[in-house]
């Protein structure tokens, strides 16, 4: 029987392919994409008069409303800019320790950094939104800090924010940056040392532009996980974001939350595709 | 390479501040599980080890914690098999369409988790009409896990040469043979990283979750959720908090000792430890 | 173009494709789905039965304690032991949550106020309840009997629960003098000095709190209902609302956040319910909570059984258990309101409670404006043209901006 079998696939790499890809790309395109595509189906739809209950009778009165009104164009403009700012943070705090794991640590400091950087990706995201909005609060811990000095902390609100989605997401920046960084041989940051680099010019010259891919892989989690969150931003804030938005849609009126999904996928669809013309996806 | 005592000095302390950004607010959970004050206020006005007997004695949290190790087990096996067999799909073939494999496996993880939530739960509710329960938790936990298993298995195969398996075929070996004798033992433990990798992810995902749970099962980030404003539960979220936490250390370091020995370490590239951590990375 | 170039771009078409056929499927599959009927209809229950064993609610902060929030607060546990049903109580934050999670169809019932009740009953997702059934009806306040958020042509939808008033709640250590009216939230002088720290029910219903203040502030606007308002009435009420969110800290619909943000100071005034002023006392906070000078709005529970109930014999003894009069009166003293049973006045710790809460309408219960459901037909001469809850939905999300 396995005889057969094999003899059926010998010589026929496409159905090798076929056998092998029916199942993962079978669950994608049907059980995710098609999800996808109901998502988008509900966009058109409305909501009935009284009962407020979702009747599938097509309409582009959702599109109408993300358009007219400017709220939604505030929110995503919000949401955007927090995103990036937070990616281009996490970044910025990533690099030096990526580097001093990947370069400059011992072998048996190496592991054990790995391990710190890892542990916290296991420890409850809630757990860590809730303890920040005790950290960011009226008595918490940052205005018991600055109190004696005479500042306040941020309290809660978009910095509230960009602080918390940086801190939540850092880890997922340091790993491919420090795998990244990995991959560059020691060979040639030799070579741009007795080029008579200093270290400054060496990372501006060829560490940032060999690092740069994996970075904006880092980027794309950084950036696409703060875009939808909403768990966190409403803890720390009581501004609205797309997640936000979305989340308090759904209850009311489905259709209209659906037609703003549209809006974060199509951003980082574009997103995925500038990542990938950076390289992103490929690997040495 | 070379760093001056000025550079070197800068680069630790940059170094300092991010791992202290990581762990101060984890110290903080730390210190908070043994509060005396059932109100998370700061400074804690004492500490008890008290919560933790509270803790275990609590049913609602047993039954959540072992709600999430079933969904995560389940997800985890099928993202395995689905993701093993598009990386080898993937690396060991040319074929039209190749590209576009990688962008489709994550999608389910770039996409926020709001919009993959939303989608499924209009699937489930409005187009097939299913009720909500733990398979439903499961199948939206596999879909975005598939690529945590994916990355490391193509990135592991890539570095293995695929003439072994040729050479295999050539003494003839079944397909299935081959890959049991020869392309299994090559990857399996960038398969177990990989699971681990989806296991964390699975345990702790709370948004697509909160879409596709039912009414009736709870998994720990559920109960994390509707518990953490409970002035009688607060506390014991912050010991199961702490638990999980300290209970993660032994597979994260399981999955980085078993990438750290294969993957073919070449000189100047620390081998194993970069190859767990692309595991994260897009292939 | 490279060959795989090539393989992508058809790859993405193909998957364009098919996105577009399932989408396609599903628009036109379905256009005369069940909810254009007004479903006054439904199965009612003819009798009550053996417990099922089991029993499903979604409650209101409060309603159905367990013994988990303070050891000496139960009136659920007792109910298992007597009928066996073992009750999951799920809170609902708002009608909206609530609404949504009973069409979910995994409950068997919910303790809905007058903006959740109309949109569920037409929505199909309740049945009618059969009130012979429920012995401890009969002992129910006249006037909760057969009003229009809660019954159908004469036919009830629920069993009363109790009714209450929004009050106004603030910080005696911060705010001074004493916060009597509504303007203390609405007026910018006020508001100014508790800047950052006002907080607000959020809730699309609360345009409502602020078409109230507008009704004493700008009679010329000529509001009579706060939830029957025209395109003008509301427009005023989204920009006092908009000037508000200025001066607000957060917004708070689960009860023990708001307990939280006024213990740790991070808000110190604004609207909230009698048991989060009452736990919050408990603890030492210094906090006082009152109906404004104003009035207010308020909520008149009803308990209604899901029309999908896996346990409906239970729902009913649960009904008949929340109305009895001792439990009643627990209930009405733990949150903070009015019971329904005229009975529980005998039974409440407080002999004083009911004359406090004003159990039979007569002091300013009557008056208060409770949360019902607004629709196109303002109910007056000006016809079809007030907003509908969708347009207050959409006002709200305009609002937090």
């Amino acid at each position: 029987m396995g005889r057969r079998l094999a003899d059926l696939f010998h010589g026929r790499p496409r159905l090798q392919v076929g056998a092998l890809l029916a199942g993962p790309v079978g669950w994608l395109v049907v059980g995710y994409l098609g999800s996808l595509a109901i998502l988008l189906a509900a966009s058109f739809w409305t909501l009935g008069e009284l009962s407020g209950e979702v009747e599938r009778t097509f309409t582009t009165a959702n599109f109408e409303t993300l358009f007219s009104e400017g709220v939604f164009r505030t929110v995503t403009l919000r949401t955007v800019l927090i995103a990036a700012l937070v990616t281009v943070t996490d970044a910025m705090l990533a690099l030096p320790l990526a580097f001093f794991m990947a370069k400059v640590a011992r072998r048996r400091w190496k592991g054990l950094l790995v391990v710190a950087v890892l542990v916290p990706l296991w420890s409850s995201y809630l757990v860590k939104a809730y303890a920040w909005r005790t950290i960011l609060s009226e008595d918490g811990i940052f205005n018991w800090v600055l109190d004696p000095i005479g500042l306040s902390g941020p309290g809660y609100g978009n910095v509230a924010v960009w602080l918390v989605m940086s801190y939540i997401w850092l880890p997922f920046m340091i790993i491919p940056v420090y795998a990244g960084l990995e991959r560059i041989p020691d060979s040639v940051l030799a070579a741009s040392d007795d080029l008579g680099a200093k270290p400054w010019r060496t990372f501006r010259s060829v560490i940032w532009p060999l690092v740069f891919p994996a970075v904006v892989a880092g980027s794309i989690f950084t950036f696409s996980l703060t875009l939808g969150d909403y768990i966190a931003p409403s803890l720390v804030s009581s501004n609205q974001f797309i997640g936000t938005v979305i989340y308090s849609n759904i209850t009311n009126n489905l259709p209209l939350a659906a037609a703003y999904t549209t809006v974060p996928i199509a951003i980082m669809i574009v997103y995925l595709l500038l990542a990938r013309r950076f390289g992103a996806f490929e690997h040495v | 390479m070379r760093l001056s005592r000025r550079a070197e000095l800068l680069l630790r302390a940059a170094s300092a501040v991010t791992l202290a950004f990581i762990y101060i607010p984890l110290v903080v959970i730390f210190v908070y599980a043994f509060n005396t004050s059932r109100v998370l206020e700061w400074p804690p006005p004492g500490l008890t080890t008290s919560w933790i007997g509270e803790a275990i004695d609590n049913s609602g949290a047993r039954d959540a914690f072992f709600t999430s190790l079933e969904v995560a087990a389940v997800a985890t096996l099928v993202a395995l098999i689905l993701g093993a067999l598009a990386s080898l799909a993937v690396a060991r073939f040319r074929f039209f369409g190749r590209e576009t494999i990688s962008f489709l496996v994550v999608l389910p993880i770039a996409l926020p988790g709001i919009v993959t939530g939303v989608a499924l739960n209009t699937t489930f509710t409005q187009f097939l009409g299913v009720g909500l329960g733990l398979w439903t938790i499961v199948i939206g936990h596999a879909t975005f896990c598939i690529v945590v298993v994916y990355n490391n298995a193509v990135a592991r195969l890539r570095r293995v040469s695929g003439s072994l398996e040729e050479a295999s075929a050539d003494l003839g070996a079944t397909p299935w043979m081959t890959f049991r004798r020869v392309t299994l033992p090559s990857m399996q433990t960038a398969l177990v990283a990989g699971g681990l990798l989806a296991f964390g992810l699975s345990f702790d995902e709370i948004i697509v979750t909160t879409f596709t749970a039912g009414a009736g099962e709870q998994t720990l980030p559920l109960w994390i959720f509707t518990n953490f404003s409970r002035p009688n539960q607060l506390p014991i979220v912050n010991v199961v908090a702490v638990f999980v936490i300290l209970l993660s250390i032994i597979p994260v370091y399981m999955a980085h000792k078993l990438t750290r020995e294969e993957g073919g370490a070449s000189p100047g590239r620390g081998g194993g430890t970069a190859v767990a951590a692309e595991g994260t990375a897009i292939p | 173009m490279s060959s795989d170039a090539r393989s992508a771009r058809w790859a993405w078409l193909a998957v364009a494709g098919l996105s577009i056929f399932i989408a396609a499927f599903a628009v036109g599959c379905g256009g005369d789905d069940s909810t254009d009927e007004t479903s006054a209809g439904g199965e009612m229950l003819t009798e009550v039965g053996e417990g099922e064993g089991e029993l499903n609610l979604i409650c209101w902060a409060g309603y159905c304690e367990d013994g988990s929030t303070d050891p000496k607060v139960d009136w659920v546990s007792d109910f298992e032991k007597e009928t066996g049903c073992e009750v999951n109580v799920k809170i609902g934050n708002t009608s909206d949550e609530m609404v949504q999670l009973m069409r979910t169809g995994e409950y068997d019932g919910v303790s809905a106020s007058g903006d959740a009740t109309l949109r569920l009953i037409d929505g199909g997702d309740v049945d009618p309840v059969n009130t012979d059934l429920v012995p401890n009806y009969a002992d129910v306040y006249d006037e909760l009997k057969d009003q229009p958020f809660n019954s159908v042509d004469g036919q009830m939808y629920g069993v009363p629960h109790g009714r209450g008033a929004n009050l106004l709640m603030y910080n005696t250590d911060e705010v001074k003098p004493p916060a009597t009216s509504w303007s203390a939230v609405f007026d910018p002088a006020e508001m100014e000095k508790q800047k950052g720290k006002l907080t607000a029910y959020d809730s699309p219903i609360y345009i409502a709190d602020a078409a109230l203040y507008l009704m004493n502030t700008q009679p010329d606007l000529g509001i009579t209902n706060p939830y029957e308002l025209d395109q003008e009435q509301f427009d005023a009420a989204i920009e006092l609302l908009k000037t508000q969110n200025e001066y607000i800290g957060e917004y708070w619909s689960d009860y023990t956040k708001q307990m939280q943000a006024f213990t740790n100071g991070d808000s110190t005034v604004g609207t909230t319910w009698q048991v989060i002023n009452q736990l919050l006392q408990a603890d030492g906070q210094p906090v006082q909570a009152d109906v404004p000078e104003e009035g207010s709005t308020g909520w008149s529970d009803t308990w209604m059984v899901g029309s999908d109930a896996e346990h409906p014999n239970c729902m009913y003894m649960w009904m008949n258990h929340i109305i009895d009069p001792k439990v009643n009166a627990q209930v009405a003293e733990w949150f903070g309101e009015a019971p329904s049973n005229e009975k529980s006045c005998e039974f409440t710790a407080d002999p004083k409670h009911c004359e406090t809460y004003d159990a039979d309408g007569s002091q300013y219960l009557d008056e208060v404006y409770y949360w019902t459901t607004p629709v196109a037909d303002c109910g007056d001469d000006r016809g079809e043209v007030c907003k509908t809850y969708d347009d207050w939905v959409q006002g709200w999300t305009e609002v937090k901006g």
